[in-house]
């Protein structure tokens, strides 16, 4: 399961801190949301489910969009190391 | 049931510390959803996409903003549309029904011109190449042949012979006008007396009728005063010609090479803020002809070949985004289907790109490739534009000079071209091409039709 980083922070607007590298960033709302969903420890399934409930998009192409997002938190250091199998 | 949210992708985007740029931060993009009143969505669906569209509006409108710049501060001036701009039958005449005479630069440019119905008299043949079978016709026809060499001065007097006729000529002129680089392969050189020792050997000959002077300084010029120095170099020449042998030239040709709203590569400023316009444009070229020492009543015509500021802005690319992914840096790559074989200017500007669509004010840095299995199809290196989707439209401006003339029919086929006519009404201009349409060029020898063993 992908796990965030306790230390990070977000605002009510979108702002993110990490205070692991000192560096800020802003997200778009459905961003935010994903961000939200992801620290609080959703697996991908119930975010996945969510996200077909409340928006209109493609299965396929939210899970491009998740892969790409994630990758992201991962470069940007804001995940934790995947668990080894 | 209520309905589901707009979805738009779950972006996140490190702020840099960095000097924020002049314009500040950028918070909106305004979507262009129609072209001329009609739906860029409608267009693609009906006929395709990518699409060039073209407003006949936005031709004549800029025609008659820079005819008015020149009338009002010069007795007489006539523009000529240069056919390498855009020789699309249907912009050609929109040109010629506004009252432009036309400007070739080569025997097939010449008979397109002639088939759009232009008085040969009124077709200015210029360019580096012309043929002899070309300068023949354009000689029996009485068209104005603008020499840019001394063998095509010689072939010329030679023909005058054959034929019986008086050419009339002009001589191009090149020239130091204070900008870099001198565009000094074409005609002759005013400064080193090229120019006007051509001058003499077309007077001396007296076979024929040196009806003008021309230049042509450069490409998407953006300074006026040197125009100001090229007129008043034309002037010089013309003026030393009454002098020594009482001749008057009937008119100045100050070619174009004016700056559409394009934003150049490498331009720390965007096209529209860079461009000088067409009154600075024509102050600096006619105040030196007006202070000149012509007669009052004898002032030369003033003829203006610009092409690029009068269409440019008249043309749009419409396209579909492909796909989306990121580079091995992470960099955000944006896949369309408009790539550089359409949008060859795309190797010079930084064309402004918008989506077709509302979107929300967040935006992304991508880069825009086009479809073209090339690594040379970069659209746009740095673009910045909201999170737009497989199959979202979007519309790319100013690309009516050029991209319809040095197109290339490379990997895919080109496609359909409209006008949208004063009316909002579209109309097919050129078709797209077919399979077909290309291969009768082509023809294979008897022993290679079958490739079976």
């Amino acid at each position: 399961m992908k796990k965030m980083k306790s230390n990070i922070a977000l605002s009510e607007s979108g702002f993110v801190f990490n205070p692991n590298t000192g560096e800020s960033f802003t997200l778009n709302p459905v961003g935010q949301q994903l961000f939200e969903m992801i620290r609080e420890g959703q697996d991908y399934q119930s975010i996945r489910k969510k996200f077909l409930e409340i928006y209109e998009v493609e299965d396929s192409i939210f899970e491009k969009d998740y892969e790409d997002f994630v990758h992201l938190l991962h470069s940007y250091q804001m995940m934790e190391p995947d668990e080894q199998a | 049931m209520t309905a589901k949210k707009r979805y738009e992708r779950p972006a996140i985007k490190r702020l840099e510390a960095q000097m924020p740029n002049k314009f500040g931060l950028r918070t909106a993009y305004v979507p262009m959803t129609h072209v001329d009143g009609v739906a860029v969505k409608d267009l693609l669906k009906e006929h395709g996409s990518p699409l060039f569209v073209i407003s006949e509006r936005t031709i004549r409108e800029k025609y008659q903003e820079a005819k008015q710049a020149f009338t009002n501060r010069y007795p007489r001036v006539q523009f000529a549309w240069s056919y390498k701009t855009n020789y699309l039958n249907a912009v050609c005449n929109i040109f010629h029904q506004e009252g432009s005479w036309a400007e070739v630069v080569s025997g097939f440019e010449y008979d397109k011109a002639l088939a759009n119905g232009i008085d040969p008299r009124l077709i200015i043949f210029n360019g580096p190449d012309k043929h002899e079978e070309d300068l023949r016709i354009a000689i029996l026809n009485d068209s104005l042949i603008h020499i840019d060499h001394l063998e095509e001065l010689y072939s010329i007097i030679r023909l005058a012979d054959e034929l019986s006729k008086r050419p009339r000529v002009a001589i191009r002129v090149n020239m130091d006008t204070g900008v870099f680089p001198i565009w000094d392969r074409f005609g002759f050189n005013y400064e080193n007396g090229q120019a006007w020792d051509a001058l003499n050997k077309i007077m001396r000959s007296g076979k024929l009728e040196l009806t003008g002077l021309h230049c042509h300084i450069g490409t998407f010029m953006l300074s006026p005063s040197a125009y100001g120095v090229a007129a008043l170099k034309l002037a010089d020449l013309a003026l030393g010609l009454q002098q020594r042998y009482n001749h008057e030239i009937k008119y100045i040709d100050m070619g174009g090479g004016f700056p559409s709203g394009n934003t150049l590569k490498g331009a720390f400023l965007p096209g529209t803020d860079t461009n000088p316009g067409f009154d600075a444009l024509a102050e600096a070229i006619t105040t030196p002809l007006v202070n000149s020492n012509f007669p009052a009543n004898k002032m030369p015509l003033l003829i203006l070949e610009t092409g690029r500021a009068l269409v440019d802005e008249a043309g749009y690319l419409l396209g579909t985004v492909i796909s989306n992914k990121r580079s091995s840096t992470g960099k955000r790559i944006t896949i369309i289907d408009v790539g550089v074989n359409l949008l060859f200017t795309s190797f010079w500007y930084d064309h402004k790109i918008s989506p077709a669509q509302s979107f929300s004010n967040y935006t992304e840095e991508t880069m825009l490739y086009g479809p073209l299995c090339m690594n040379i199809d970069v659209v746009r290196e740095n673009a910045v534009l909201p999170l737009l989707n497989k199959g979202d439209q979007f519309v790319i401006h100013h690309v009516g000079a050029y991209d319809m003339t040095q197109w290339m029919q490379f990997i895919t086929l080109r496609p359909r071209v409209l006008l949208i006519d004063m009316e909002g009404r579209a109309h097919i201009i050129r078709q797209r091409e077919t399979l077909e349409s290309i291969s009768q060029y082509e023809s294979v020898p008897e022993h290679l039709k079958k490739i079976a063993p």
